[in-house]
């Protein structure tokens, strides 16, 4: 059946099975951005921003974002890019399989919480697992890259 | 200008946080056959049949492979060095399944929908076996793992699976018995570590084609690219030189990706029907059909003088590695190799045991590799006799530790399944690293605990660690640096990146060594046909060993730049100074942009690539002290990490920031195996713990301050100074909290990981003592 929803800002119209889910239908699509880790909806890197709150793509039908917005990192990309460079300075670039995920949670928060403090920072990205930085790194990483905006 | 020892950005960080392809399944063809395998539902059986005549119908359904569908070769999955170390025990597909998720037959269909489908079709009889679920019974049971013919050793490793036994090792220096018996102060305790999973985020992926030479081409999530290509050859009987391995961005992989997984089924499948073909495992087949941590039992026995001079360690392990035995003997002997050194004043010093068959699971290669479990035990044991002697526990490690310029017999004695390579601590800030710890974690003002409520009291722990660099005389690094026109370089490495940040680390040894920026040195890593050899990313062994092996590619195509400027410049090369961007002699200069567009479009035209390659003649060990400062709850167990403070001798860290990552990364999985993780399979042999919900990794909620240092060192033989870092991190945390615990409440835990419920637990058996 056929699926209409912007994806970062286009309008898409794709043909996609009734049982099929959004993070599989975006990597067939080549948005390989959005990737796989835990089946569970537990680690996020599948993470997409639909209308702008970050949900596991693994867990969410294609069918079910009729008239939605998704966002992925492509669709955020200079918002991606300076958080690079403060990730890239305070030694939070390890494997990079979560990044992508990290800045479109990241980018929520930003939207969704002014000032966030470091326990708001915890709290919001908890679902973003990291099994290679030990997470400091990448939590002063955020806290400069939130910083410059203000 | 200097690219060493500074905080250079990784060379792929910009591009992986913007989403763009590198990972395996990001290569996969598009229309490639989905592979996926039908895994044993019981610990232990022999097939009778396989019917699979129904899935074979389903729509879409292109291969179905059994164990009747390959020759009966035996080999190790475990991605080591040749001849491997560890048994050769394991079939492609065999007639037996050894544990629950152990493969009986793989499906090959153009959707996964089609491939579940058909692996629900097939029909499979089972005989039942007696399986082997206590690895402390499995010595001389009546049930045997690996009744098969076929399966041997390469080399003597004590393999006996006629009574469940993978491997075995006895090693002694002096006499232990003799000297316990005269020892003035006797600590026997025994410490039992458990199964870690390695929880990379990217699950196993692969995935195969073959290309328009006909070669088959593999994109592998792997450590050990060319240990794959060597395996496969050996064990589906292809020519090496008709396989390609590529290994393309890795998702983590901390150990879990040194053995093979699904090259294998997904090679034979692409073989046999010319299609594209991937397999990426599920989270519950990473959990139940990869490899975790080889869970352990220590029985120690140390004896000291009763002014605590350490006389003597004793040290027998039995270690499980579940159904296979991928370096049950490697991991076993670091589990003493890179831990009994640390105490090397001692007469006498014995470390012996068993690795066993049981039906679990297969345990592999996980970072700390046997040292943070053997680190567990030993530094447990030496806080209880310092408790026993009334001696501070610092001052007992000042006085009984490794210093720089000593050494400990055991280094010659014990390598990683072979004889070892004597060697001198030549940089050794272990001294410096248990001072600063001490000064700045707050130990003087804390040790050994403050009440801070009724009901919580506030302690410090410490645990000092070494680990290794590389493994001397057996693996191997290779560099290859191309100069192309205009002036800069291509840095072909077999070294892998498993998100380590090797290939950052590595063209800054590079570009140091031609004094050129980053953005000139182009680094392209893990490609069997494009890059030279290297074993692998294991053993903590690229900065130091492929590192090597670049500074000399380096230096070599420095040489060669300097014969060609001198030749244009006519003055000999001693008289010509490069700074990295121009040669200069006493009255004449020629840019390196002017000499390489000379060299390629008009006179003395040549291509200048220099390679070289490095083994290792010893494994300088980096060092580190943790220090804990946590927070434990009387009344519920619980514990709260405040700050664990890392002081850390790896030399000179080449990258501040990636070595940073390194130890905190290392730091924070430490901390998983001592107090939260824990593979927990049932009596009936199924894993319990088979996703992120019920196995449970740090959350950046659990993590609350880390305070990492790097001392000032110096390893003469490494790349710039530096010695490794990856693993050592790792080391430290399970004996420091147990430290801490017992300096909190007064209780031992000797078993990992330390939960609330045997805090608790401790607790109340401590009171009815008491009372």
């Amino acid at each position: 059946m056929k699926v209409n929803f912007i994806l970062n800002d286009h309008p898409e119209t794709w043909e996609v099975d009734q049982n099929e889910y959004l993070l599989d239908t975006l990597r067939a699509n080549d948005i390989t951005s959005v990737r796989r880790g835990c089946d569970t909806t537990s680690c996020g890197v599948c993470t997409v921003l639909l209308d702008g709150n970050p949900v596991p793509s693994c867990s969410i039908l294609t069918v079910s974002v009729e008239g939605k917005q998704i966002l992925t990192v492509e669709g955020i990309k200079d918002s991606a890019e300076r958080l690079s460079v403060h990730m890239g300075h305070h030694g939070a670039d390890q494997c990079g399989y979560c990044n992508p995920s990290l800045a479109l949670t990241v980018y929520a928060m930003k939207q969704e919480i002014k000032h966030p403090t470091e326990q708001d920072i915890s709290e919001y990205l908890v679902g973003n697992l990291c099994r290679c930085t030990g997470y400091k790194g990448q939590e002063e990483a955020i806290k400069l890259y939130l910083e410059e905006d203000e | 200008m200097s690219v060493i020892n500074k905080a250079i950005p990784s060379v792929d960080g910009k591009g992986l946080m913007l989403g763009r392809k590198g990972y395996t399944d990001d290569l996969a063809e598009r229309n490639s056959l989905i592979v996926k395998v039908l895994r044993s539902p019981h610990p232990f059986a022999k097939i009778v049949n396989i019917n699979y005549e129904k899935a074979q119908e389903v729509l879409g359904v292109e291969l179905i492979l059994t164990h009747k569908d390959f020759k009966r070769n035996s080999f190790t999955r475990a991605g080591q060095g040749y001849p491997e170390p560890s048994p050769h025990d394991k079939f492609v597909l065999d007639e037996y399944v050894r544990h629950i998720g152990d493969e009986v037959a793989c499906v090959a269909a153009r959707t996964e929908k089609q491939c579940i489908e058909a692996l629900k079709l097939i029909d499979v009889e089972y005989e039942l076996l007696e399986p082997v679920l206590d690895f402390e019974q499995a010595i001389d049971n009546t049930n045997l793992v690996h009744p098969e013919d076929g399966i041997y050793e390469m080399f003597p490793i004590g393999f006996e699976p006629k009574r469940n036994i993978a491997a075995s090792y006895h090693m002694e220096v002096g006499n232990v018995e003799e000297d316990l018996k005269q020892s003035e102060v006797v600590l026997k305790q025994s410490f039992y570590t458990q199964a870690q999973a390695h929880a990379m985020l990217e699950p196993h992926t692969v995935n195969a084609r073959l290309d328009y030479q006909d070669r088959l081409v593999l994109y592998s999530s792997t450590q050990t690219p060319i240990h794959v290509r060597r395996i496969l050859s050996q064990t589906l009987e292809v020519p090496l030189s008709r396989i390609r391995v590529i290994k393309p961005r890795v998702g983590g992989g901390f150990g879990g990706k040194q053995a093979l997984h699904g090259e294998m089924l997904v090679s034979a499948v692409t073989l046999r029907t010319g299609k594209p073909s991937k397999m990426i495992y599920t989270r519950q087949e990473v959990f139940e059909s990869s490899c975790s941590r080889h869970p352990m039992r220590f029985d120690i026995t140390l004896g000291s003088t009763k002014d605590g001079v350490l006389e003597s360690i004793d040290c027998k392990v039995l270690s499980d590695t579940g159904a296979y035995g991928e370096h049950a003997l490697t991991v076993f002997m670091v589990a003493g190799s890179k831990v009994l050194p640390l105490y090397n004043k001692v007469k006498s010093v014995r470390f012996y045991g068993d690795v066993v068959y049981t039906n679990h699971t297969s345990a592999g290669a996980f970072r700390g590799y046997g040292a943070i479990q053997g680190n567990f035990a030993l530094e447990s044991a030496i806080d209880m006799l310092c408790e026993k002697l009334q001696i501070d526990p610092i001052e007992f490690r000042d006085k009984n530790m490794m210093k720089e310029k000593e050494t400990s017999p055991i280094f010659e004695i014990m390598g990683e399944g072979t004889e070892g390579t004597a060697m001198i601590m030549e940089s050794c800030k272990l001294e410096y690293c248990l001072h600063r710890g001490k000064e700045i974690s707050g130990w003087d003002d804390i040790y050994p605990y403050k009440q801070i409520s009724p009901t919580k009291r506030r302690a410090v722990g410490m645990a000092i660690a070494m680990q290794g660099s590389g493994i001397p005389y057996i693996d191997m690094g290779s560099a290859t640096i191309k100069l192309n026109d205009d002036g800069f370089y291509n840095l072909l490495i077999g070294a892998t990146d498993i998100g380590q940040g090797s290939d950052t680390v590595l063209a800054q040894i590079a570009a140091e060594s031609l004094g050129c920026t980053m953005e000139q040195m182009i680094v392209y890593s893990s490609d069997s046909d494009l890059t030279p050899f290297d074993t692998g990313a294991y053993a903590s062994s690229t900065t130091y060993v492929s590192g090597n092996a670049v500074y000399k590619a380096g230096m070599k195509m420095r040489n060669m730049l300097l014969d060609e400027a001198s030749n244009v410049l006519k003055v000999p090369k001693e008289q010509i100074n490069f700074d990295g961007t121009t040669f200069e002699s006493s009255n004449q200069s020629i840019t390196l942009k002017e000499l390489s567009n000379r060299l390629y479009y008009n006179e003395d035209q040549k291509q200048l690539t220099a390679t070289s390659s490095y083994v290792g003649t010893k494994s300088p060990p980096p060092f580190m002290t943790g220090y804990v400062d946590l927070t434990v709850d009387t009344e519920t167990g619980e514990l709260e990490i405040n700050n664990y403070t890392s002081i850390v001798d790896c030399g000179v860290p080449l990258n501040t920031m990636l070595a940073r990552g390194q130890v905190e990364g290392g730091i924070v999985q430490g901390i998983g195996m001592a107090v939260y993780e824990e593979v927990i399979i049932s009596d009936k042999g199924k894993m319990i713990t088979n996703d992120f919900l019920s196995y449970l990794i740090p959350t950046r909620l659990e993590i609350k301050k880390l305070t990492t240092e790097f001392a000032i060192s110096y390893e003469e033989s490494g790349p710039y100074g530096a010695k490794s870092v990856g693993e050592i991190g790792i080391d430290t945390p399970p004996a420091a909290i147990a430290n801490a615990i017992y300096n909190a409440v007064g209780v031992r835990i000797t078993s990992l990981p330390i939960t609330p419920e045997k805090i608790l637990l401790a607790l109340k058996r401590k009171d009815e003592e008491n009372e």
